[in-house]
């Protein structure tokens, strides 16, 4: 009889409990109104058709987007939601397109290589040609996307031929520097140009390039080739920059 | 178990008001209420010492309003009658409104052969019985140089006193990069600003000083041997000295809190990692292993047993912290761009740039950022625009020292811990990276 009486005393002391502790959270926590679904996110392709065209050639840059309010193209500006439109720039370029919605911003890139009309073949044309002479014409440097080191799968055909020039000259000393942009940190932009430095002197290596011919240093953002503050400039300054001897 | 549900949801109740409270106060507003301070200008007894006392008053002034912990008395609220000494002082007329003051300084600052003398006074407004707190006397060369080194020093007296125990910072330096002279060379000023003057001239790019906690070192990253490496220089003998050379993009040294380690970013394995070594730069050690960039480590200043670095193992650059040997690693942000570590003195918080929605088209700048390392939570100290990078702490754990682009070019701003009370400090030049002496 007595257990049974604190049975019921504990129970009607938890109910109590659970009563008030529910009834102090509800003011703590007002319920919050039904939450509207997440307006989605945007998607954008964009392509570009041919990849590579002969400088004076066209081509065709193809795009189309989803749950975007507002879609805009570097260099061309505010355009329709999905279309396209014929391009012939005279250098190689990276379009960008950005993509904003309710739901948030997207943005799509598209590479399109422009080959300069074949010049005269250096050494035939001059074959007392100076060994810097040379190297400022056949080494072609190599640039990056945005906060990355990774070689562009289109690069490396650029690699290939700059390998190929150095393992015929194993005489050449040479340096990569590594560049970045003007956006964001001083010393986390120095590592990164390190990083992209050694990606092309490891690609070098893979392709047979002698090590003792390459040096490495990393100039960050310390050194930019371009400084307004604009896609284009800042394309530039992404970059591997080969230069005839070492420091 | 009911029991115990019971018990959990009755700690939830408790803690939530908790949390929502505003927890940077706590952290940096020591001694609660703003203490009500008059600081009437020195009693000077002839004109020649004129301009000293000037540049004395503003200083004091400026030293004790930069502090963060008074409420500063206007000025044109105070008492006609100049007062030089304690008996000149009505406490009835400085203890009630217009001035309404509970603390008052003051004190008479005279020049005689050449020797600048200057007593200085704290009153305890409100106790008549027995109000003097601090009564001082200094002596110096008379020059404009002295007269602000004494007002500091007066100014981080009364700190000191009324500060919780805290003391000031009117006596520290700030070391940060300027291309002034047309390369980018390690520099020094004030903690206000003044006195801004080159410490090294190498010619070449030098980049994020770091001052030893000894006062007597300065450590950076420099390209005056090609690449990047570290950079030793002595404030003492004002050269650089001997440093090893670790090859590689070698950059970022922060000093342990001890002077006896320094932890720095090097690419000597052909991938930047963070290292440790020594303050010689023996005993080199490895502390991480993933591919892409690792840079910019700082200690935690009250164990030496952590490390906060920035790096883009997973894409974009982002806040990590681990054990300082290199275990126990953890990430602290989630998003963005975060970059530039620094971590307060009390080992409570880490202030960082970080952008925090970043892409193109994206809204927000790089801003500063405090973030309680125990909670991981975080506040926005900088809304002005601009760029503002380099976050670094002054000893006394109440401001922050950083750079900023709001103005159109690369300056050096400080504020208090909270965000409040924005100041700029350079206005010549391109000026960055700046970091706040430990004493």
């Amino acid at each position: 009889m007595k257990h049974r009486k604190m049975k019921w005393t504990l129970l009607v002391l938890s109910l109590a409990a659970i009563v008030v502790i529910g009834g102090c959270k509800k003011k703590q926590v007002p319920s919050a109104p039904p939450a509207a679904p997440p307006p989605p996110q945007p998607r954008a392709t964009l392509s570009v058709s041919p990849e590579s065209i002969d400088r004076g050639g066209t081509a065709t840059l193809t795009w189309s987007t989803q749950d975007a309010t507002s879609v805009t193209i570097d260099g061309i500006g505010s355009v329709q939601p999905n279309g396209s439109q014929q391009v012939s720039p005279s250098t190689s370029t990276t379009y960008h397109l950005t993509a904003q919605g309710p739901g948030g911003y997207v943005d799509a890139t598209a590479r399109l290589t422009v080959v300069p009309p074949p010049a005269t073949p250096p050494q035939a044309a001059a074959p007392e040609e100076s060994e810097d002479a040379l190297f400022a014409q056949s080494v072609k440097d190599i640039y990056f996307d945005y906060d990355r080191y990774d070689l562009r799968p289109g690069d490396q055909a650029t690699i290939d031929a700059d390998a190929a020039f150095f393992k015929a000259h194993p005489s050449i000393r040479f340096t990569i520097e590594g560049h970045c942009d003007e956006r964001g940190s001083t010393d986390y932009n120095l590592a990164l140009g390190d990083n992209r430095a050694n990606a092309a002197r490891d690609a070098l290596i893979k392709a047979g390039v002698a090590a003792s011919q390459i040096k490495v240093i990393s100039y960050g953002k310390e050194k930019p080739f371009c400084s307004e503050s604009t896609e284009s400039c800042w394309q530039q300054n992404r970059r591997d920059h080969f230069v005839y001897g070492q420091k | 178990m009911k029991r115990f549900v019971v018990l959990a949801a009755v700690l939830f109740a408790l803690v939530l008001p908790a949390l929502s409270q505003d927890w940077i106060r706590t952290g940096t507003g020591v001694g609660g209420e703003k203490i009500r301070l008059a600081v009437a200008d020195f009693k000077i007894p002839s004109a020649e010492a004129d301009a000293l006392d000037k540049t004395f008053n503003a200083v004091l002034f400026n030293d004790l309003h930069q502090a963060g912990i008074f409420d500063m008395v206007s000025k044109s609220f105070y008492p006609l009658a100049a007062i030089g000494a304690p008996a000149d002082v009505r406490l009835d007329a400085w203890g009630a409104p217009p001035p309404n003051a509970a603390m008052l300084a003051f004190g008479n600052l005279a020049v005689r052969a050449g020797t600048l003398q200057v007593q200085g006074w704290l009153f305890d407004v409100k106790n008549a019985q027995n109000p003097q707190v601090l009564a001082k006397q200094y002596r110096e060369s008379a020059t404009d140089e002295n007269a602000r080194l004494i007002a500091h020093r007066f100014a981080d007296e009364i700190i000191f006193r009324l500060g919780g125990g805290l003391s000031g910072i009117a006596e520290t330096k700030i070391y940060f990069i300027s291309s002034r002279t047309g390369h980018k060379e390690v520099w020094a000023m004030d903690y206000d600003g003044a006195g801004q003057h080159p410490v090294t001239r190498l010619g070449s790019i030098s980049l994020g000083p770091r001052v030893s906690p000894d006062n007597s070192r300065v450590a950076f990253a420099s390209f005056f041997k090609g690449g990047p490496n570290i950079a030793m220089w002595s404030l003492e003998l004002g050269r650089l000295v001997q440093f090893p050379s670790f090859g590689g993009t070698t950059l970022s040294p922060a000093w342990s809190s001890d002077g006896t380690r320094i932890a720095f970013s090097s690419s000597r394995s052909g991938d930047p990692e963070i290292y440790v070594c020594d303050q010689n730069g023996n005993n080199l050690k490895r502390l991480t292993a993933y591919h892409g960039p690792d840079v910019s480590p700082v200690w935690n200043p009250k164990t030496n047993a952590q490390i906060a670095w920035v790096s883009g193992r997973t894409g974009l650059p982002q806040i990590y912290i681990m054990d300082s040997d290199g275990t126990n690693v953890q990430r602290v942000t989630d998003q963005g761009y975060a970059v530039s570590p620094s971590w307060s003195p009390n080992g409570q918080f880490l202030a960082f740039a970080w952008v925090r929605h970043y892409g193109p088209g994206a809204p927000g700048a790089s801003d500063i950022y405090l973030m309680d390392v125990a909670s991981r939570q975080w506040v926005q100290l900088t809304h002005d625009g601009g760029r503002n990078d380099f976050p670094s702490w002054s000893p006394d754990g109440r401001h922050i020292v950083y750079q900023s682009t709001r103005g159109g070019s690369e300056q050096i701003w400080s504020m208090l811990a909270d965000g409040s009370q924005q100041t700029q400090l350079t206005f010549t030049g391109s000026n960055s990276q700046p970091n706040w002496s430990w004493k």
